[in-house]
């Protein structure tokens, strides 16, 4: 069986005004279905080139990049925005839904890409809404939801399209702790049926909800951890306890 | 697995990009509108201008049928002159056209349904007892046939005859202006008028024509020709002659005769030009066309100038729209949007916008180019091909002016893009 994420010796360079930023290092990485990680670091860890590379908004200067067997560090921008739209689902800290667009329109988005027929679209679209609790919001505008409902929206969006991963960038990080709780949970219970989940966080109690931790520190994987299971009631307790 | 229809692709993108740009257009009215206007007014002046000359050229053609069907003139000087001065004094150099070549032409023609002769001068003292018909009034001189050639009907009494012309008789008829101008509020016919001080016997009146291009068609009479040449004409005056033909197909025939007729009188040797013009619808057409085509020329490079400018309008705008829209170009990135859809989301605004200012423009040049139309007594009338012309210079500009900013747009970088704030 072919591995789901498979990085090898990946370096990414930028040429910053003439100094060259060796934000990706020589990578190695694999990662299986199913699995739940999680990418922290420090800023300027390489952390969010990491991200992008893993979610083909970024290529390679060198190394290799297969995903699902596929020769992403060969792809050009079509073949990577194809790839994005099959295969990941994207989750932002600052949900980056379309504020002209209802919820079931945003959610809708990826599926138009893909060139589904609008039918099945909208069937999709509340299909996952439904999913995370969302149905009866569904006409409203981002500006008319909380930012729980928004980031539950977002993460509408990058299941609609039954991704391969789903790739979450600091979800929680513009949410007060009890709507973060509760995406926390959307997550995990996304893993639970079976999703591949990717979180990249500097919060240690937010990756503590994964089962495998990369540590990530001047471009290179500093360190590869597999965490015991999570205690998620707990974190639900003590936030409630301290609000 | 996905459902994947490769045919829907284009549509569904094209859809969805038709009602992101009715969107960003309703968020952004004052500045989608002013975008708007300038598109519009390129486009209102071309269609503005050539609604006007459709409408002139339509009522040229049915004014140029003064002339009878399948009719042909003969005569000194052309009917429209562009040349100027220099080239009038080639034509006042040959010889008069006569009384004398017209009865020959006559006599010698085989083809010719008729042939009509005729003169005429304006400005000549017309009047019944104290009413005194203005100097505007013409003083046709001709035969039986000089009503016909401009088709026009005797309505009452008669018309000039065969004998009337044989035997110079003081005899006229009336075109509307003068009967309305001589006989306010008394019967005309049997009446004697005076021109220049000499008496005629009114026999009979013409059917009124109206009015064309804001002129009186009725405002002349008609006296037979040998009673004008007797008493009003001068050694240089020049006649007119008219030849219709039996029919459209045997009119190259009847031109031809007629034309070697001609010759033949007036002596021209074989290799030199007529000493004549030759006068027909045809030939009034063309010249008219010349003139229009000019006109026409000049309104489109004046269109084409408003419509640079226009479209830079848009680029501009487009412009300004995508450097607003980099987070969502990101966003839309992010979650699969390829090249193509970006650059056709961001065509289909710049589009939308063009054709919306393309049908204002259309729909403001219609009605200006027939309000020009109306002030001058023309029926109105839509230039379908220039409406089509127009929206289609729309789409062009609209693609042409609106491809390098969704190109830009097209290939923002997702990560940058998605930092923006």
């Amino acid at each position: 069986m072919v591995d789901l994420i498979k990085l090898r010796g990946v370096k990414r360079y930028y040429d910053v005004g003439g100094e060259i930023v060796r934000a990706l290092d020589g990578v190695d990485l694999i990662i299986n279905y199913n699995e739940y990680i999680s990418i922290m670091g420090p800023s300027g860890s390489g952390k969010s080139t990491m991200m992008n590379m893993i979610g083909c908004l970024d290529s390679p200067t060198e190394g290799t990049y297969e995903f699902e067997g596929e020769k992403v560090h060969e792809m050009d921008d079509n073949q990577l925005a194809s790839i994005r739209n099959r295969k990941i689902g994207f989750v932002f800290q600052t949900f980056n839904l379309l504020p002209k667009l209802t919820a079931l329109r945003n959610v809708e988005l990826p599926l138009i890409y893909a060139n589904v027929p609008r039918e099945h679209r909208l069937e999709k679209a509340k299909e996952a809404l439904e999913k995370v609790d969302l149905l009866d919001r569904m006409h409203h505008k981002p500006n008319e939801l909380s930012g729980g409902q928004r980031q539950r929206v977002a993460i509408a969006r990058a299941l609609v399209t039954n991704p391969s991963i789903i790739l979450a960038d600091e979800p929680t990080g513009n949410l007060d702790s009890k709507s973060g709780v509760e995406i926390m949970n959307v997550l995990d219970d996304l893993h639970d049926e079976g999703n591949t989940v990717i979180l990249v966080t500097h919060e240690a109690y937010i990756a503590e909800h994964a089962h495998r931790t990369l540590h990530i520190l001047d471009g290179k994987i500093e360190d590869d951890v597999r965490n015991n299971r999570p205690k998620t009631k707990i974190i639900i307790q003590e936030k409630n306890t301290s609000t | 697995m996905m459902v994947i229809q490769k045919k829907s692709h284009f549509k569904n993108t094209l859809k969805e990009s038709l009602r992101m740009a009715f969107q960003s257009i309703r968020d952004n009215k004052l500045r989608s509108s002013l975008t708007l206007l300038g598109i519009a007014i390129g486009v209102f002046s071309v269609i503005g201008v050539m609604t006007a000359i459709t409408t002139m050229e339509s009522s040229i053609q049915s004014g140029l049928n003064v002339f009878g069907a399948n009719t042909f003139s003969f005569q000194k000087y052309p009917a429209i002159n562009i040349g100027g001065h220099g080239s009038r004094k080639k034509y006042r150099k040959r010889k008069s056209i006569t009384y004398d070549q017209y009865e020959q032409l006559r006599e010698r023609i085989n083809t010719a349904e008729y042939v009509s002769v005729k003169g005429g001068a304006w400005g000549k003292s017309i009047k019944y007892k104290d009413n005194q018909a203005k100097r505007n009034i013409a003083l046709f001189a001709g035969d039986e046939w000089t009503a016909r050639t401009y088709n026009t009907f005797i309505d009452e009494g008669r018309n000039i005859t065969r004998d009337d012309v044989h035997y110079d008789r003081k005899v006229v008829v009336l075109g509307g202006d003068a009967l309305d101008q001589l006989f306010p509020f008394e019967y005309a016919i049997g009446k004697h008028i005076t021109i220049e001080g000499i008496d005629f016997l009114v026999v009979g009146i013409a059917e009124r024509k109206g009015q064309s291009f804001g002129q009186s068609q009725d405002n002349y009479v008609i006296i037979p020709i040998t009673t004008y040449l007797h008493h009003f004409a001068h050694n240089r005056t020049s006649l007119s002659i008219t030849v219709e033909s039996y029919s459209a197909e045997l009119y190259d025939k009847t031109l031809d005769e007629a034309v070697g007729i001609m010759r033949t009188i007036r002596h021209v040797p074989p290799d030199e030009e007529n000493d004549f013009e030759v006068v027909s619808n045809a030939q009034l057409l063309d010249t008219f066309g010349e003139f229009t085509g000019g006109v026409k020329m000049f309104a489109f490079v004046i269109s084409i100038i408003a419509l640079l400018v226009a479209g830079i309008g848009i680029m501009n705008i487009m412009l300004v729209s995508v450097s607003e829209r980099i987070k969502e170009i990101g966003i839309r990135k992010a979650i699969g949007a390829n090249k193509r859809d970006i650059i056709t989301q961001f065509l289909a605004e710049a589009v939308f916008l063009s054709e919306i200012g393309g049908i204002i423009g259309v729909l403001l040049g219609v009605i200006g180019g027939n309000v020009v139309a109306i002030l001058m007594n023309i029926p109105a009338v839509i230039p379908m091909d220039w409406v089509i012309y127009g929206l289609v210079v729309c789409s062009v500009i609209g693609i042409g002016f609106g491809i390098y900013p969704a190109w830009r747009a097209a290939n923002l970088d997702p990560i940058e893009s998605l930092r923006f704030e």
